[in-house]
């Protein structure tokens, strides 16, 4: 799997007689196999958009985005998407949800079931398959739109800020089960966050985008989530000097860009 | 605070008492409850002692003669003419016959109405071109009262079945239309996003996610609607019906029977409520997700 977005720009048009807004300016990326690639920056820097241009849902004005050189032409379940929140379907169980991108597919009910039931194990889900999804906790029901997002056996998976509504204690213990089935399957990840502290621990690369016009500004390569998966506590990880004088070096770049537009 | 009686003496909390007072300030809740939601609290019992109030005044204002049986029979008089009319019928129909053929009437056009109303709505709510054509004409005719157009009903269809039925239908029609319309726009942006990005055709994400997201909008559209239907039935059988509950009580109003007349009103609310209670238990059924989510 390989992901290029080569000099990709997005122009939104301006309305009643504004100008034009550049969204993303000539964004250059590359996304290779087992890469967990976050993106950060202060709100406007055009992350949203730019997950939005690999996802499919919008085309790029000018560049283009190529999925294992072929040019991205719209969504597909090569790319699946999980959401903050809102994107599960309540009419559906547990079950029926992790199932549902299999079922869009056409796969028999028994290859459905079987594939879904080891992403609820996998997730942590056990016991809840047959539960509706609006009996459950927000932290669980963010863990039914990961395994669901799984279950398509995507080759890159989409994360829009997957995190966002989950209080402080739940979004750490999902950020390690997240980082525990990213080294498992071995999938490419793309997370969108404007978590400094999450961008740090759970990338294997670092991507910082500044507003106006949304364009990446800076580039880190991270090995927090290596020390995490060798046996460190994530406090610990955390709690490192190298972590915080990074965290703050992120910071400031993100202030900078927050005091420039205010 | 002056010209108070007590002004400068007492606190605001101590000088106002009574049961002003405590309407005006909510207490504290019990444990378990929340304090401050509007309307909270059960209502079952004063309903209950409302209605039997109601009935009592009616039956004390007959029993008393202060008004003639005409303008108000007694509630004996309506069990009784009930009865009757169970036993012998009405003009040589039972009264099951006369409320078969309006439940018929009002079902038969509500089903189509729904057959219709409800993909036709949805189309409107997905495709901007089926909008486009069918909102002038749905919009033109909605606001209209069902007896301004049943002279043309008539004058178009003749005075039997087929334009009693489309009456109601075209009552029944405007509201489930658009309410399967409205509906459209339940399913969260990210909801239809997710769904694309599993692979979903467009064919998909409107069967699986649109039309589910709308049912709740459309099962209370569908209960709108039939509400409608039933005002509208006795509009349809004005005009050259022979049986039916709406012919049944404009018929007993030209002879005078106010028994008949309230007899059948409350005929067609106890069938309509009824159906409004199995809409209610669908509706559990179908969307207990309804509103939270």
């Amino acid at each position: 799997m390989s992901l290029q977005i080569i000099d990709a720009s997005v122009v939104y048009p301006g309305l009643r007689g504004r100008p034009p807004t550049e969204a993303l300016h000539s964004v250059n990326l590359t996304v290779e196999t087992g890469e967990f690639v976050v993106v950060l920056g202060a709100s406007g820097c055009g992350k949203s958009t730019l997950l939005n241009l690999v996802a499919g849902f919008i085309s790029p004005s000018s560049g283009s985005v190529l999925l294992d050189g072929q040019p991205v032409q719209g969504p597909g379940a090569d790319r699946s998407v999980v959401f903050q929140k809102h994107a599960l379907l309540p009419w559906l169980t547990v079950r029926d949800n992790v199932a549902f991108g299999l079922s869009l597919q056409g796969r028999p009910r028994t290859e459905r079931y079987s594939i879904s039931h080891r992403f609820i194990e996998l997730l942590g889900l056990s016991g809840f398959e047959d539960a509706p999804v609006y009996t459950l906790s927000g932290g669980m029901q963010q863990r039914v739109g990961i395994a669901r997002a799984l279950t398509c056996d995507p080759k890159l998976l989409l994360l829009d800020e997957p995190l966002g509504a989950l209080d402080a204690l739940t979004r750490e213990r999902a950020q390690e089960l997240i980082l525990r089935v990213w080294d498992r399957s071995g999938k490419s990840v793309l997370l969108i966050t404007h978590s400094v502290e999450e961008a740090l621990f759970m990338g294997t690369r670092l991507i910082v985008m500044s507003p106006r016009p949304g364009r990446i500004t800076h580039t880190f390569d991270l090995s927090f989530s290596r020390m995490f998966l060798a046996g460190q506590t994530a406090r610990a990880v955390k709690a490192s000097a190298d972590f915080i004088a990074l965290r703050e070096q992120v910071l400031q770049i993100i202030f900078a860009d927050e005091e420039d537009a205010a | 605070m002056s010209g108070h009686p007590v002004a400068g003496t007492a606190s605001p909390a101590v000088r106002r008492r009574g049961l002003i007072a405590r309407l005006a300030r909510a207490r504290a809740t019990k444990p378990g409850e929340i304090y401050g939601v509007p309307g909270a609290g059960d209502t079952r019992l004063l309903s209950i002692a409302t209605i039997c109030v109601l009935v009592f005044v009616w039956w004390l204002v007959t029993a008393m003669g202060w008004v003639k049986p005409l303008f108000v029979p007694s509630p004996q008089a309506i069990v009784g003419s009930f009865v009757s009319i169970l036993q012998n019928g009405y003009t040589g129909e039972p009264l099951w016959v006369h409320v078969g053929i309006s439940t018929a009437r009002v079902f038969g056009a509500f089903l189509l109405a729904c057959l219709v109303g409800i993909p036709l709505g949805l189309a409107m709510g997905i495709s901007p071109i089926a909008r486009g054509i069918f909102d002038p004409p749905i919009e033109f005719y909605r606001p209209i009262p069902p007896l301004a157009y049943l002279p043309l009903m008539i004058i178009w269809f003749g005075i039997g079945e087929t334009s009693k039925v489309l009456l109601i239908f075209l009552s029944v029609f405007a509201p489930v239309a658009l309410g399967a319309r409205s509906g459209v726009r339940s399913a969260a942006i990210e909801q239809i996003h997710a769904a694309y990005s599993f692979g979903a055709t467009r064919w998909q994400v409107l069967v699986r996610v649109i039309l589910p997201a709308a049912m709740p909008e459309i099962l209370t559209a569908m209960r709108i609607g039939i509400g409608f239907g039933w005002t509208t039935l006795v509009a349809a059988e004005m005009v050259a019906a022979t049986s039916g509950i709406g012919y049944m009580v404009l018929s007993a109003s030209q002879f005078l029977q106010t028994s008949v007349v309230i007899m059948g009103i409350i005929v067609i609310a106890a069938i309509a409520y009824m159906f409004d209670l199995l809409m209610r238990l669908l509706e559990r059924r179908l969307v207990p997700w309804k509103g939270r989510m």
